[in-house]
């Protein structure tokens, strides 16, 4: 997906002055704040689930090219092929090259946001495949002009009721619907005939299972199922490199933390482990299974202080329960995955450069540290992301400067304590009678909407030392 | 028992009586309270901006000014925060330094759990004429909640204060979105998020709202006199406490 993140200001202004987004994202926090919250508490030992969690994880990234190695060996001697893509480029062509093989015209696709970083259904048009989104979010966001998803796990958050319907009535010619029901009856029959006269089946994969060569796949809609096991003679698998786990006993423990972080769900609607293709003797499955496994710069991210970063699950807890997320919506952050999860991967991904806004756009509050299933340092990676921008002056000469100069004077008492008492009683004029200043140069970020109190006129140390002169 | 105290460098230029009120508090408690004349910054702004050298140079000065102390208390959960738990990140790669901080970091408090779980005190300092009384919500400031554990400590002490009842408000732990320079950074995402914190407070309908920290305590006090709100008042833990205001 071409990175729009250099445009984050103006965006997150456009959707902070938008009223009905504003009104649909309170939908996170009664829907998935309050689930979540509640769905922990099914589990005797959340905390103790989660250290498990993370090890497992870790021990799977620390040793990525060894399980890699058995996923393959094992997918392999089940009869699948995989393959792997540098960068999610390559990952778009070894699709495009599979579907030219077994001569596909249309291919069906369940949910996968690997797929949106390697931009899969434009690279599909372009070779003549047409993809047809299965995921209702993902539907209707293709039949909206391709539009890209606002949220990892919820792809459609940013819609109300009313504009999907709008939207089927305009794109389906049919009469508007209104009841939810009914108009997700209308997508089903939509969706049907593509379902079965589609040649091949794109699916992400939440994770891959190296001792037994499987894919595990969380939906809530069961149109993965349509994607695998109806008449597609072809199922590829796209997903990123870290998302091995060793056994199926890690898969378990993971399990148990994905859909009540992501949904509030003790467990989705539908979980598929498929293994191989469709063997002799069996009834259903594809004829030839793939796995297209991208890195994307996924390994740079291996051995550095940013791999705590690859054990990330999605299940888009970060954001839900980000204040900032929740007030300008996934579209502000230009790419695949916005929040604090896609304010650290975007970077790193695609280049601190078209990113400068990502790592600052947090008020490092920490609450998605706390939420986070794997306990992943969010704040902390977000602030190492500054060093890094500060350390290759990216940030305006001004902000260098003047983290600088206080950090000059704040080395120097003297120096610092005469320049806080001149500041204080130029900011204690500026307040005037009603002790409150209402614009404040180079201030404007903070006066704008807000006050800035005045001060009380003299530091407190100036008032120390005279009481104590006083007693 | 000698107790180092660490005005912040907001306190000091912003709110000085919070100062004061801190110190009251521990006096009252029978501490002696040393305040070092040339403590400045915690360095928390260069830190949280990617100025690492500037925040370990002022991490290793607040270390020399106050490792002699058997305690040292913060009238922040912020600055608390950073002293507790990120000088140790900028101290990574010096053993001596890392050392000193090892020994100093577990007798560093911020206030309220101060004088909650170290001093275990039962009686608060007699109010003065006039204090306040009322109708108070509390919010829970990020830094000192979520790195320092505090949420307990304050509504415990508030309890002590006759006259002060508190109403906890929809979301007392959801960021007021100060952030530090985010405030100034991304003012307009700020504010929003400053004014659903605002809302939650008007639908308590209380006389004030206390907290625990500088940076909160500006924003939304700032964002409740721009929207017209002048009655609401904006108290810090430690002016309740001391019976100060």
């Amino acid at each position: 997906m071409q990175v729009q993140s250099m445009h984050f200001k103006a965006r997150a202004g456009e959707r902070l002055a938008d009223q009905r987004l504003q009104t649909n994202l309170k939908k996170l926090s009664t829907k998935f704040v309050t689930g979540r919250a509640s769905a922990i508490l099914e589990l005797d030992d959340f905390e103790g689930t989660r250290d498990a969690a993370i090890e497992r994880r870790m021990r799977a990234i620390e040793n990525l090219d060894v399980w890699l190695a058995t996923f393959e060996t094992e997918a392999t001697r089940r009869g699948a092929t995989v393959l792997y893509a540098e960068s999610a480029e390559d990952a778009s062509k070894l699709v495009v090259e599979i579907a030219k093989k077994h001569d596909v015209k249309k291919a069906i696709k369940s949910k996968s946001m690997v797929s949106e970083e390697m931009a899969l259904n434009q690279a599909l048009e372009a070779a003549g495949i047409t993809p047809i989104e299965t995921d209702l979010g993902e539907y209707i966001l293709q039949i909206n002009d391709n539009e890209p998803p606002s949220h990892i796990i919820a792809p459609v958050v940013h819609k109300d009721k009313e504009e999907v319907s709008d939207l089927f009535a305009r794109v389906h010619h049919k009469p508007r619907l209104t009841d939810i029901a009914q108009m997700t009856r209308e997508a089903r029959e939509m969706l049907r005939p593509q379902f079965l006269s589609a040649d091949m089946g794109i699916t992400g994969g939440n994770f891959i299972i190296a001792e037994t060569g499987s894919v595990a796949i969380v939906t809530n809609e069961g149109n993965e199922g349509m994607c695998t096991i109806l008449p597609p003679k072809v199922h590829v698998v796209v997903t990123g490199i870290e998302k091995v786990l060793p056994t199926l006993e890690d898969l378990a423990t993971v399990m148990r933390l994905l859909p009540r972080s992501a949904t509030g769900q003790s467990i989705s609607n539908y979980f598929s482990l498929l293994t191989g293709p469709r063997a002799a003797g069996e009834q259903d499955g594809p004829e030839h299974m793939y796995f297209v496994l991208v890195d994307g710069g996924r390994t740079g991210l291996i051995g550095g202080e940013f791999q705590d970063m690859l054990r990330c699950i999605r299940c888009g807890a970060c954001m839900n329960h980000c204040p900032v997320y929740q007030k300008i919506g996934g579209h502000s952050y230009g790419w695949v995955y916005p929040g604090p999860m896609g304010s650290v991967l975007t970077p790193a991904y695609v280049g601190l450069e078209q990113t400068l806004d990502l790592p600052q756009a947090s008020t490092l509050c920490g609450e998605c540290h706390v939420v986070c299933p794997v306990k992943i340092p969010l704040p902390d990676l977000l602030r190492k992301l500054r060093e890094k921008q500060f350390e290759r002056a990216l940030r305006p000469r001004y902000e260098r400067f003047g983290l600088r100069l206080w950090a000059y004077f704040a080395k120097r008492p003297a120096l610092y304590h005469l320049a806080t008492r001149i500041g204080v009683r130029a900011l204690r004029l500026m307040g005037g009678s009603k002790k409150s200043i209402s614009s404040m140069p180079f201030g404007s970020g903070w006066t704008d909407q807000r006050e800035m109190p005045a001060p009380f006129g003299k530091t407190f140390r100036e008032l120390y030392r005279e009481r104590r002169v006083a007693k | 028992m000698r107790v180092g105290l660490f005005v912040t460098c907001l306190i000091d230029m912003m709110r000085p009586e919070i100062g004061f009120s801190a110190l009251k508090l521990l006096e009252t408690a029978g501490c002696e309270v040393v305040v070092p004349a040339q403590q400045t910054c915690c360095g928390q702004p260069g830190y949280n901006s990617g100025d690492r050298q500037s925040a370990r140079d002022l991490a290793e000065k607040f270390l020399n000014e106050f490792d002699g102390f058997d305690y040292v208390v913060v009238p922040s959960g912020s600055c608390g925060g950073m002293i507790k738990t990120h000088y140790g990140d900028l101290f990574a790669d010096d053993p001596a330094l890392r050392g000193r901080l090892e020994r100093l970091a577990p007798r560093v408090f911020e206030l309220t759990d101060f004088l909650q779980s170290v001093l275990k005190i039962e009686q608060l300092p007699a109010a003065a004429q006039g204090a306040f009384q009322g109708s108070i919500t509390y919010h829970d400031s990020c830094c000192g909640l979520r790195e320092l554990g505090v949420q307990a400590q304050p509504r415990a002490l508030l309890a002590k204060r006759p006259g002060v009842a508190l109403t906890e408000m929809a979301d007392s732990r959801a960021c007021c979105g100060f952030g530090g320079t985010f405030a100034i950074k991304y003012g307009d995402i700020s504010s929003a998020i400053v004014e659903e914190k605002c809302a939650q407070i008007h639908a308590c309908g209380t006389d004030a709202v206390v907290l625990g920290d500088l940076g909160c305590m500006l924003n939304i006090e700032g964002r409740l006199r721009r929207s017209g709100d002048h009655k609401t008042r904006v108290l810090h833990v430690a002016q309740v406490l001391a019976g100060d205001c």
